[in-house]
């Protein structure tokens, strides 16, 4: 399988800044997902939304690259939050404990609100 | 015999009243046609010559050696030997002076001199034309040895045939000068298989095409001719015909019927095979002349069952006939001792090769071609096992989703949930993706082999790379902390999430091969799912 790089676009809703993430979340997805935090982070924006909408495959390598993220928000003292996760990838972030330090919702404008993740 | 004059002939057989310095076009009368003279090792002129007396009339010499009467009846007069560093390297050879006068003393010391200075210039020469002649043969043995290995590559089977209730695998390593080795599987009427192993004697490109051809009549020959025997006698015939002399190819062939076991087989002059029932080895035993050695030959045709658990093993020579730095050879009975220990398929594959590693020792340059097959029937233990779906995809980066998407597709029918089977499609990807990246380290020239079956309660995946020799860890729980903290590297998930993935992981590692193989119960399924949930 050809490995084709990647986008992640960010978009800023309510001084959140949506990455909506690419299909495929593996090694080729590394450049888009640094750029779209590094993007996101220079717009001074407190809270960064990973939009899972579109992944139909996250492998470990994504896991990585997530927890990466993860780890120079928290750093930056910025907060990363998660939604439209499918039902295995939801339980992958359990089992990973990422949805322990990532509030998960269901949608974006769920996520948008804020609260209690769901 | 050496040829010491040969290099000379253009030189020699001017007279020395020729004058160099005036051309003219050499007259008939003024050429000698000195033909080549050889002189034997033991001729002794050699000595003579070795002894350093400068130039030497033929004539006089009082010497009962062949050379002499040769140079004297091809018109030679005198003879100045080309030394160089103590080495006779030529001889400058004169017939008679144009004016019938004999040579003179300032004659002979002009061509002693001419030889003294011009041997060092002609043992130049000499070791150029040695050494270019050397890498002419190197580039030529290369480049035969590289066409041999492409026929042989060519030639042999690029899949296994997917049997349900049989497990297949196949070994081939060709030896520095390729020999002649080959196996096949042929798709016979009704559901048989031919199973075909042979030997052609001999190395390199001759072997390589004789293969290919017996392979090929083999092939076009076995639809029609349902009786190994008479397959045998056929095919015997047609290479008999056509086979460079001396050559000829040893062949088992046996046809297989997968749904009871039967076999029927018959043996031109190879190595029996062996099968293993139960704690006995046995040898199916049959016999007939090779192929290709005489016309008109006749072969034995024997019957067997292989029964629900046996293992019949087809080899070549290449193995049983490999000697240690002691020269003491392998054995048969060696490797029939360790078929009887050993597993199946790759596992038993790869246990002979360490065993024959251990034996010769890490500097043994293989000897002959080693090829195995075996063919392994799935016990009866009141479930049959039935292969869904058998594969081979090479190690690019990832390929780990192709092969996710191939297993996928197999399953569909064997009623896993949504859930389970996104955490099976997961834990492929995973596992594959360890095996391009870490068994066969991105060498796309390496397969990752995938075997997908189910049992009456279990489905399996079977994930096997060339990462051999290098245990896989046991999976650990991720420190995530660490990780955010910048303590770990973020990576490191895979078989952690593997675990996490299937009902149960078993990992196999020998010296060439590590597998995997994911498990899902299917009868245990509810429960299961209770325990992730």
């Amino acid at each position: 399988m050809p490995m084709t790089e990647s986008t992640a676009p960010v978009r800023y809703r309510d001084g959140t800044a949506v990455v909506d993430l690419p299909a495929q979340i593996d090694a080729s997805a590394e450049r888009a997902l640094n750029e779209a935090y590094a993007t996101a982070a220079g717009h001074g924006s407190k809270t960064v939304l990973l939009n899972f909408g579109r992944v139909e495959f996250l492998s470990s390598t994504g896991i990585a690259l997530v927890v990466g993220i993860l780890a120079r928000a928290r750093k930056d003292g910025r907060a990363i939050t998660a939604s439209g996760l499918s039902d295995h990838y939801r339980e992958i972030f359990e089992i990973t404990r990422l949805s322990d330090f990532m509030k998960i919702y269901a949608d974006e404008s769920a996520a948008l609100k804020g609260g209690e993740a769901t | 015999m050496i040829s010491l004059t040969r290099t000379f002939r253009r030189a020699i057989g001017r007279g020395v009243d020729t004058p160099a310095a005036v051309p003219r076009a050499p007259s008939r009368a003024s050429v000698l046609e000195m033909p080549p003279i050889d002189i034997a090792p033991n001729d002794p002129i050699l000595a003579y010559f070795h002894a350093g007396s400068g130039a030497v009339a033929i004539d006089d010499l009082q010497l009962d050696s062949p050379a002499v009467r040769a140079l004297r009846s091809a018109g030679v007069k005198l003879v100045v030997p080309l030394i160089s560093q103590g080495e006779l390297i030529g001889l400058l050879n004169l017939g008679r002076r144009l004016s019938d006068q004999d040579y003179s003393t300032d004659d002979r010391r002009l061509l002693e001199k001419l030889a003294a200075q011009a041997s060092p210039a002609v043992r130049v020469a000499q070791l150029v034309r040695e050494q270019e002649a050397e890498v002419r043969a190197r580039e030529r043995i290369s480049q035969e040895l590289r066409v041999a290995q492409l026929i042989q590559q060519q030639f042999l089977p690029k899949t296994l045939p997917n049997l349900p209730g049989w497990q297949i695998a196949a070994f081939y390593r060709a030896a520095a000068e390729v020999g002649g080795d080959f196996y096949d599987f042929i798709d016979l009427p009704g559901g048989r298989v031919g199973l075909v192993v042979g030997d052609v004697t001999g190395h390199g490109v001759p072997a390589a095409l004789v293969m290919a051809t017996t392979r090929s009549v083999l092939r076009s020959e076995a639809a029609r001719l349902v009786s190994p025997s008479k397959l045998l006698e056929r095919v015997n015939d047609f290479l008999h015909a056509d086979i460079p002399q001396n050559m000829f190819v040893t062949c088992l062939y046996a046809v297989l019927e997968p749904a009871t076991g039967a076999l029927t087989y018959a043996n031109a002059g190879h190595d029996l095979p062996f099968v293993r029932r139960g704690n006995e080895v046995l040898e199916l035993r049959a016999t007939g002349m090779p192929l290709g050695a005489l016309p008109g030959m006749h072969y034995d045709e024997k019957e067997a069952t292989l029964a629900p658990g046996d293992v019949m093993v087809l080899h070549s020579d290449g193995l049983a006939e490999a000697h240690d730095p002691q020269h003491e050879m392998y054995g048969f009975p060696r490797m029939r001792k360790l078929i009887g220990e050993l597993g199946t398929g790759h596992e038993l594959i790869d246990g002979l090769l360490e065993s024959l590693h251990a034996f010769t020792g890490p500097a043994w340059e293989q000897e002959d071609d080693i090829t195995l097959v075996t063919l392994s029937r799935s016990p009866a233990r009141g479930e049959t096992e039935h292969v869904l779906v058998e594969f081979e995809e090479s190690s690019a980066p990832g390929n780990e989703r192709r092969i996710m998407d191939r297993v996928a597709s197999s399953v569909r029918d064997v009623g896993l949930d949504p859930k389970r089977f996104e955490r099976l499609k997961t834990a492929v990807s995973e596992a594959a993706m360890n095996a391009i990246e870490h068994g066969n380290r991105l060498d796309v020239e390496l397969p990752v082999h995938v075997r997908v079956s189910v049992t009456d309660d279990e489905l399996l995946v079977r994930i096997v790379d060339n990462g051999g020799g290098r245990e896989i860890p046991e999976p650990e729980t991720p420190d995530l902390e660490a990780k955010l903290q910048g303590l770990q590297k973020p990576r490191g998930w895979g078989l952690f999430l593997i675990k996490n993935m299937v009902d149960d992981m078993r990992v196999h590692t020998t010296n060439m091969h590590h597998s995997i193989e994911l498990v899902m119960k299917l009868a245990a399924k509810k429960g299961a799912d209770d325990a992730h949930d």
